[in-house]
């Protein structure tokens, strides 16, 4: 799960972390309101959306020439002007696609002098298994162009589980960073507490770029991007409060709503498969015999008739859907099971499209009864090759 | 030969008493009489748990009481989310010598938890979030269908639960059958990786040839190529086929598995395709095609 920018950085306040002061908008008449909370004579109103890339990215509504999502503001008037340009209006970057995401929120912050922009962020590493700070002096650009260009520039410490971040590490991160005097005593404090943050929250990633040392020498984090380990949320009903249903797809609410992992997609085969494994495979040989798939939708292991109804229902609800091809290879789950509820769900919402079914495993012979003795227009296969084969070519035919 | 488990291995259940644990000890026990040896309860220790075919086990009060009333050398884990790393930590503290967790959605802070813990033991952990181990004819753990297996020579290892089942019935439809299946899981901190797996299949006299099935997330998949690449040139080589899952994946979105996700521009199917075939792995382009790519691969 992700949350805004300003979200992030009112949940590290609380653990310490040097933040700007600052005021979210939702309503342009907040504008001066917010404006006139905050010190100045310097502000930035910031676009909150789940993207990145806001400062280079363009409105759609906008001319070609006017600012960017991330804009400077020098008088009260001037953010009063910049949020009714702002808000509600859609803003493309690059990590939105072509559709862009309109913004329903500013956040309207302190401006900073920069000295220095730095890059941080806190991530599981899978190598070791280890709570990982991952830091380059190269902040405030596209990170993953500095690790193409310039890998030796990025530094990565791994911290025990058992001692936290010890002296060492802090000693470790401030050379990194080549932070000294004021700045590498506040770093001093910030590693551990983003540590702690991180770990007391259940955090997936931490991303702070830039990470910024200030003309006064101290540190400050300037942008923030945080994102939740849904396995955990059960224990965080306070961060579950942060969630933005706005920023989401409607689809895959719907799907979270009966715990069926669904991600939608740009192709017009839809998927429907037990198993995150195979369901990745069967998008990829939807794929390999020339189709694209309209989505990834994995019922897991222990679905009741009603989960897949529900799936399936999903699945038909997108318009781009032109085929649908059931996989299931039955382990836990039971073939037969799957073959009422995908029976149950055609009954009640129909069949506008050619649908393929690849049953094997455990009871396989009950469940092909069963389609076949529900009169439906449902096309069987006997492996998965033939199965993509079959509702590729009923698509392609349409 | 087979590896990790066998037809002496003696079975713990933790989380015998749920839905979950009660199915699947029962197709267990119905899988050639996997020794399936007990289950723990902390609040029924001393009762007894009855399957729907009249099976019994005792059931313990703890993974220690169980181990030293019943020699048990292996425990398979299928304590829901929220417990569940407690209950590995307590095996872990037992010394068992193996502990298959199944249980998926274990937060991944808790697993970071269980590792520094692992590291320091003498446990062997498979999973989180796997489907478990067959040895074909000789015992099952966890929650594979036991029908699809036949004893045989090729090593199966994979991240995916279902994409283990395609491999095992292709390979068995092909003739080749299995010496063991372990499923390693999909979450992305876990006890057992492809490179300890593919050790145990080279070092096994009867494990002819190797399947191997990655999935997008990570760097497991050029670890274990790395690794392969290694021993080949020390002259420790087996047929191997493979497959990744993934290819067709957008990147920075989470693919069912909590760790089947490209992030920072890493951990994308087409590195990891070309890592494993630079290390003489043939890489099936198909999952309909993991047995007849093996064939070919022993063929040469």
């Amino acid at each position: 799960m992700n949350i805004h920018e300003y979200q992030a950085k009112q949940l590290l306040k609380g653990f310490g972390a040097p933040v700007a002061e600052g005021v979210p908008v939702f309503k342009a008449n907040e504008a001066e309101a917010a404006a006139k909370a905050l010190p100045g004579p310097l502000y930035v109103v910031k676009s909150q959306i789940h993207a990145g890339g806001r400062g280079k990215g363009k409105f759609k509504e906008l001319p070609a020439d006017a600012k960017g999502g991330v804009r400077l503001a020098k008088s009260i008037e001037d953010v009063v002007a910049n949020v009714n340009e702002m808000l509600g209006s859609i803003l493309v970057t690059k990590q939105t696609g072509a559709a862009g995401k309109q913004v329903n929120r500013l956040y309207i912050e302190d401006g900073a002098d920069i000295d220095r922009e730095l890059y941080l962020s806190l991530l599981v590493d899978r190598s070791v298994g280890r709570v990982a700070f991952v830091v380059s002096t190269e902040g405030g650009m596209d990170i993953e162009a500095v690790a193409e260009a310039t890998p030796e520039k990025i530094i990565t410490v791994a911290i025990d589980p058992e001692q936290g971040v010890t002296a060492d590490d802090v000693k470790k991160l401030n050379a990194a960073l080549k932070l000294d005097g004021d700045a590498a005593s506040d770093g001093e404090k910030l590693f551990p507490l983003l540590y702690r943050a991180f770990v007391e929250k259940d955090m997936s990633l931490l991303e702070v770029n830039p990470l910024i040392v200030m003309k006064n020498g101290r540190l400050r984090v300037l942008d923030a991007k945080v994102s939740f380990d849904n396995n955990a949320l059960f224990r965080h009903p306070d961060v579950i409060e942060l969630r933005d249903t706005t920023e989401e797809d409607e689809k895959e609410i719907e799907a979270s709503k009966y715990d069926l992992a669904y991600v939608a997609l740009d192709g017009n085969i839809g998927c429907m498969v037990n198993g995150a494994g195979l369901a990745m495979a069967t998008m990829d040989i939807i794929k390999l015999y020339g189709a694209e798939p309209a989505n990834f939708l994995d019922v897991g292991g222990g679905a009741s008739k009603e989960k897949v109804t529900a799936a399936f229902k999903i699945i038909t609800k997108d318009p781009a859907v032109k085929g649908i091809l059931v996989n299931i290879f039955g382990g836990i789950m039971k073939c037969d099971v799957i073959a009422e509820g995908v029976v149950a769900a055609v009954k009640e919402v129909g069949l506008q499209v050619p649908l393929v079914v690849r049953l094997e495993g455990t009871n396989v012979e009950l469940g092909k009864k069963i389609i076949r003795e529900s009169g439906l227009n449902v096309t069987s296969a006997d492996d998965l090759d033939d199965a993509a084969q079959k509702i590729v070519k009923a698509v392609k035919g349409n | 030969m087979s590896i990790l488990i066998n037809k002496d291995t003696k079975v713990l259940v933790q989380g015998l008493t749920g839905k979950t644990g009660t199915f699947h000890t029962e197709q267990a026990l119905a899988y050639h009489g996997t020794k399936m040896v007990g289950g723990i309860h902390p609040k029924k220790g001393g009762e007894t748990w009855a399957g729907s075919k009249g099976e019994n086990l005792p059931i313990f009060a703890s993974v220690a009481e169980g181990k030293e009333r019943t020699d048990a050398n292996a425990s398979v884990v299928y304590v829901p989310p929220a417990g569940a790393a407690a209950a590995i930590i307590e095996a872990i503290e037992a010394e068992i010598p193996l502990i298959v967790c199944i249980t998926e959605g274990i937060p991944v802070m808790d697993m970071v938890k269980v590792k520094a813990r692992l590291d320091k033991s003498k446990s062997r952990l498979v999973g989180p979030n796997c489907p478990g181990i067959v040895t074909p004819d000789e015992c099952k753990i966890g929650i594979m269908p036991g029908n699809i297996f036949r004893k045989g020579s090729v090593g199966v290892v994979s991240r995916s639960g279902t994409l283990t089942y395609e491999a095992v019935f292709q390979t068995t439809n092909a003739g080749l059958g299995q010496t063991t299946a372990v499923g390693i899981g999909g979450d992305p901190v876990k006890g057992t990786e492809f490179i300890d797996m593919l050790e145990m299949f080279l070092a096994d006299d009867e494990t002819k040839s190797i399947i191997m099935i990655g999935e997008i997330g990570g760097s497991a998949e050029e670890d274990a190529a790395q690794f392969i690449m290694d021993e080949a040139k020390r002259g420790r080589r087996k047929p191997m086929a493979g497959f990744i899952a993934g290819r067709t994946a957008p990147a920075g979105r989470t693919m069912g598995h909590a760790g089947a996700v490209i992030s920072g521009g890493k951990g994308g199917a087409e590195d990891k395709i070309a890592a494993m075939e630079a290390a003489g792995i043939r890489v099936s382009p198909s999952p309909a095609r993991l047995g007849t790519t093996l064939l070919e691969a022993i063929k040469g």
